[in-house]
């Protein structure tokens, strides 16, 4: 096997695009099947009621990041040519701060709010068009935001480089934070979740 | 908390429960594992909104948008159709698969998320104004809960993982503030 299949060629430009339908498909279908189509599930997480989001993306990164450990190990995946997205440190951590605003404010993510569009909320469409709205405010003003966009350039820079630690034992660490972060989020719930809970709501 | 008298309401069109957030969590990263293999390259959204943008404006004013760095980057080579792009694709995708999600489990319907104490009207402000500030924010990251938070925490990017402590440390922050509309 010689993975990522793009990557060696094994097909071409049009072809990924369909590809990149059919992994959208599967994206926005586990999406909503785990409530993210609902503001209200997602605000949850803010107020301590509801800890999906937590625990729905630590679950997929820990996935995802044991899947391509393994199969780096077993020599079926390249992980080389793998996409890492390059840090940019600090307008990374300020648009962080300035995207957590708009999350408990607008109630979804980019791609939440595409799926509570799709499935009737009207307030995800309101959302979605906020956030174009956003884009092109952001993108007549870029000039004026430029140079603080391409400060602090890391490159592909990963955790184990950060932290002076072999590949395998920060991923095994990484698992074992967030074993003790769905420990702690069942506990927080219990503490703060409504008695009666009313599932699918 | 009292209960919610809506929730008893829509519980009229039986929506199914939704699936346990481990199983979620685990279908979603197997798909970002299938992206990763076949391509090469991770999930993203607030990217594909850039390409509607940065070609709404390259209709407009093709020129200009040339000139604008940010757009000429998602504009790609002159005469190649920035709309013909991967995660452009890929979002349409995830309306397809929220709508057939959401049609399988009876949780398709015309409604406003909200909590009880707040109009419709001003949520929907709230939803505007918050999709704006979010799309600013996900600009200056580049990228946002998928392409940095799910797609670079996976890979360890040390970008994608201080932007995530950064949404959640700010969002835990301002929640207090917006507590009206939700709860």
């Amino acid at each position: 096997m010689n993975a990522p299949f793009y990557k060696f060629g094994l097909f071409g430009e049009d072809a990924s695009l369909v590809v990149a339908l059919l992994i959208g498909i599967g994206f926005g279908f586990f999406l909503e099947r785990a409530g993210f189509g609902s503001a209200r599930k997602l605000a949850a997480q803010f107020y301590f009621t509801d800890l999906r989001v937590f625990k729905v993306m630590f679950t997929a990164i820990v996935t995802a990041m044991l899947g391509v450990f393994w199969l780096s190990w077993l020599g079926l995946l390249d992980y080389t040519q793998v996409a890492v997205p390059s840090t940019y440190l600090i307008p990374q951590i300020v648009g962080g701060l300035v995207f957590g605003i708009g999350f408990v404010m607008g109630g979804y993510c980019p791609g939440t709010c595409c799926v509570a569009a799709a499935t009737g909320r009207l307030d995800g469409f309101v959302h979605l068009f906020g956030m174009i709205s956003g884009i092109l405010l952001f993108g007549e003003l870029f000039s004026f935001v430029e140079g603080f966009y391409h400060s602090t350039p890391m490159g592909r820079a990963t955790l184990p480089d950060l932290l002076q630690l072999p590949f395998g034992l920060t991923i095994f660490l990484i698992v074992l934070l967030a074993l003790a972060g769905f420990a702690a989020a069942e506990w927080l719930e219990g503490k703060f979740a409504p008695s009666t809970e009313e599932a699918g709501s | 908390m009292t209960m919610n008298p809506d929730s008893e309401m829509s519980n009229l069109t039986t929506p199914q429960p939704y699936m346990s957030p481990y199983l979620a969590g685990i279908g979603l990263g197997l798909v970002l594992l299938a992206a990763f293999v076949i391509m090469g390259r991770g999930l993203g959204a607030s990217g594909a909104f850039t390409s509607f943008v940065a070609a709404g404006v390259g209709t407009v004013a093709p020129e200009y948008a040339r000139s604008n760095t940010l757009y000429a980057e998602y504009l790609g080579a002159p005469g190649t159709n920035p709309l013909k792009d991967w995660l452009v694709f890929e979002i349409i995708g995830v309306v397809i698969g929220g709508l057939i999600s959401g049609a399988l489990a009876g949780r398709v319907r015309r409604d406003v998320e909200k909590g009880p104490r707040i109009s419709v009207n001003k949520r929907l402000v709230f939803a505007f104004f918050g999709g704006g500030i979010m799309g600013i924010g996900s600009k200056l990251a580049r990228g946002c809960t998928s392409g940095q938070a799910l797609t670079g925490g996976a890979m360890l990017s040390i970008g994608s993982w201080a932007f995530m402590i950064a949404v959640f440390a700010s969002a835990y922050a301002v929640a207090y503030l917006f507590r009206r509309q939700w709860q």
